[in-house]
């Protein structure tokens, strides 16, 4: 990563500074077969993630939103390669990734961390702040020769995340820190191998509300610091707008809707996102007066181990016409903001017309 | 403003005993007036959830109430003391005058019964006189009430999602048409899309119902948007408490100020957000003075030593625990005011 740090400061947004590639990624998990599925020979799948391709630039934050069960957290565990895709390409670097443990599976993860929801579960109750973070810098070679060039790591580290002085925590255990402290400390154990993506799988949502920011304003300051490529994976669509570069947004293992993070979350394109920016609380809209608009989409999210057919939106689709339910949707331009498109009819101009 | 319906006042809660005991709720007084929905917003530990349990007397050992006292108001009859009722008196009132719907309310239901036995066990136990078939119907338009279809009666919870399960608590709390329902994190488990259909429900269900709610959470933009009037609770105590709008446009409490600034807005400019400093305080070893002081960002002399009292500042619609608005709390006061302000 050190000869990459002095490529040329953000904004540009080049194919050069993309770090990590999904194309047409998608994971299926078999379901148990019943003893009817025996006999007729079949196995049934939940459609976790189908056909998601996405990019992850160095210095960039992406979001992932969407409802729980909508596949987002498969994404981050498929791209770390915790679970191998059943179809599609990952691609670092411009190289299709192939690792099946071993030596191979700890070079990814030495380019490519994971920092995981519950920093209660995350982090081994009986081990010290010193005991996780020195085996992660020992694992990726970054321990240094002598104890004191560990020290200094385990120092820089803490720093990095904002825990100093260092040794008011190094010989702490995890249940004498705080959710916010657990957390760097979690972020730092992935810091310690000197990745160039991080994949956060909900980092605060476990957090107390008070200290969420913190942590988010840390991971941005790292992004600028380490120039690090980061996925935010998030439930919370408003702190995607605020922490996050891009936004993508999954609906049903499907990504239904893409863009910079203001204009997807500022004028919404794809039903879905609408129906998700309504629904989040706004405290401009006082007191109760919760009228929902007449179009507002109802129901709930479809099963994945049979997707309806289609647009997998359309049974709640205010919108839907006949050929939602036949055919999928491509990713189509909106047209508002170079970059943003969404996987709906609606922005088929030809269908449009024709409907109208 | 209608009449209270239910006080509570100076109410404490322990948890342990003796010297070791754990203030979790300390003098707290709030009353929530008839169908009004009063939103109750703390961090975790604040204490929020123990007040509910305190004060409708389900807290599990080592809890103990250890003062104070909760007073409830039936629409017609002299008012009771929840505390000094008896167990008989207590079972009466549970369920038929507050109710609640519990935290994590998708594993409140039992998952070897079938949603309408559940949803008639509740009928069945205040009301001896109805028959099976009475109960059976009534429960049908419970389920109907918070929108759920009636074939749905004969499921197991598991067989329903997480939002329904959901709805059919609030069905059972609404089941004997309750003056006061308690809800303590209701949507806390759900998505924002369920969260928004649940909430819209739940208020038309008021406005037909005219019942009083006391909501419980942590999002206090929820809270905003969807209550009368808001209390936050710190540390065991309640430092703020004020109309809605009020709070939202002027919030008196740096740490209400401080919520609300950590909650990033979906709509308008996209602004640079700080959160607060710091962690939520331990209970067993809490601040001198005020709770938050160790935090706040505009602390002065005062607030390390003496505890500030939940007062009025200046008009009578609201009250707020902080020496900066106590007249006269000190010199230095004024000085690190326009300091802050000058400085934000």
């Amino acid at each position: 990563m050190t000869a990459e740090l002095d490529a040329p400061a953000s904004g540009t947004t080049d194919d050069s500074d993309v770090v990590l590639e999904a194309e047409g990624v998608s994971k299926h998990f078999p379901v148990r077969r019943t003893g009817r599925d025996v006999v007729k020979r079949t196995t049934h799948h939940v459609h976790a993630v189908d056909d998601v391709s996405f990019a992850l630039r160095r210095g960039h934050v992406t979001a992932m939103v969407g409802e729980s069960g909508s596949g987002k957290s498969t994404v981050a565990r498929v791209m770390a390669q915790l679970h191998r895709q059943t179809a599609g390409t990952i691609r670092l670097h411009g190289e299709p990734v192939d690792v099946r443990g071993g030596r191979r599976f700890r070079a990814y993860c030495r380019a490519v961390q994971m920092v995981f929801q519950d920093p209660f579960a995350s982090l081994n109750p009986i081990h010290t702040v010193r005991y996780h973070l020195t085996r992660a810098l020992r694992i990726h070679g970054n321990a240094g020769r002598t104890r004191a060039e560990r020290e200094a790591a385990l120092e820089d580290l803490l720093a990095s995340v904002q825990l100093t002085p260092a040794r008011n925590y190094l010989d702490k255990f995890p249940h004498e820190l705080s959710g916010g402290q657990r957390q760097r400390v979690a972020i730092a154990r992935a810091l310690a191998a000197d990745p160039e993506v991080l994949l956060a799988d909900e980092p605060v949502s476990m957090l107390d509300v008070s200290i969420r920011l913190g942590v988010l304003n840390l991971l941005r300051d790292l992004k600028d610091r380490l120039r690090l490529a980061i996925l935010y994976i998030t439930h919370d669509i408003a702190s995607a707008r605020y922490f996050a570069d891009d936004i993508q947004v999954m609906y049903a293992g499907q990504v239904v809707e893409g863009g910079d993070s203001e204009t997807v979350t500022q004028s919404p394109a794809h039903p879905y996102t609408r129906l998700l920016v309504e629904s989040a609380p706004d405290p401009d809209r006082l007191t109760g007066r919760t009228d929902a608009p007449e179009d507002s989409a109802q129901g709930e999210p479809p099963s994945l181990i049979s997707p309806p057919s289609g647009c997998r939106f359309h049974p709640r689709c205010p919108f839907a016409m006949d050929r939602c339910s036949v055919a999928s949707p491509p990713r189509l331009e909106v047209g508002d903001q170079p970059g943003h498109w969404a996987a709906c009819w609606l922005f088929d101009t030809p269908s449009v017309e024709a409907a109208s | 403003m209608s009449e209270p319906v239910l006080e509570i006042k100076n109410l404490s809660v322990d948890y342990g005993m003796g010297p070791d005991a754990v203030q979790a709720v300390r003098d707290v007084s709030l009353t929530l007036h008839r169908g009004e929905v009063l939103g109750l917003a703390g961090e975790s530990g604040s204490g929020k959830s123990t007040l509910a349990y305190g004060m409708t007397r389900l807290l599990p050992p080592p809890g103990v109430v250890s003062g104070g006292e909760v007073v409830y108001h039936p629409q017609d009859g002299a008012p009771v003391d929840i505390l000094g009722l008896n167990r008989p008196q207590l079972r009466k009132l549970r369920w038929s005058e507050i109710s609640i719907v519990f935290q994590g309310a998708m594993n409140s239901l039992n998952p070897v019964h079938k949603v309408v036995t559940q949803l008639c066990d509740v009928i069945k136990a205040h009301d001896k006189r109805s028959t099976p078939a009475s109960r059976r119907a009534r429960a049908a338009e419970l389920m109907k009430l918070v929108g759920i279809n009636t074939d749905r009666l004969d499921s197991y919870p598991h067989q329903l999602s997480g939002g329904m399960r959901q709805r059919v608590m609030i069905a059972m709390a609404l089941a004997l048409e309750p003056s006061v329902v308690i809800m303590d994190e209701p949507t806390t488990a759900l998505d924002v899309v369920m969260q928004r259909q649940i909430l819209t429900q739940l208020a038309e269900l008021r406005e037909r119902l005219g019942f009083a709610v006391l909501f419980i959470t942590h999002d206090l933009s929820l809270l905003v948007e969807l209550s009368d009037r808001i209390a936050i609770m710190y540390g065991g105590r309640i430092v703020e408490e004020a109309n809605a709008r009020q709070l939202y446009r002027e919030p008196l409490h740096p740490y209400s100020l401080g919520l609300l600034k950590s909650f990033p807005a979906l709509r308008g400019e996209r602004r640079e957000l700080t959160g607060i400093p710091g962690s939520p305080p331990d209970l067993r070893a809490m601040p001198s003075g005020c709770a938050f002081h160790p935090r706040c960002p505009r602390a002065f002399e005062p607030c390390a030593d003496r505890d500030p009292v939940l007062a009025a500042p200046e008009d009578k619609t609201r009250s707020v625990a902080c020496w900066l608005h106590v007249p006269g709390a000190g010199r230095t006061a004024e000085n690190s005011t326009s300091s802050t302000t000058a400085r934000s």
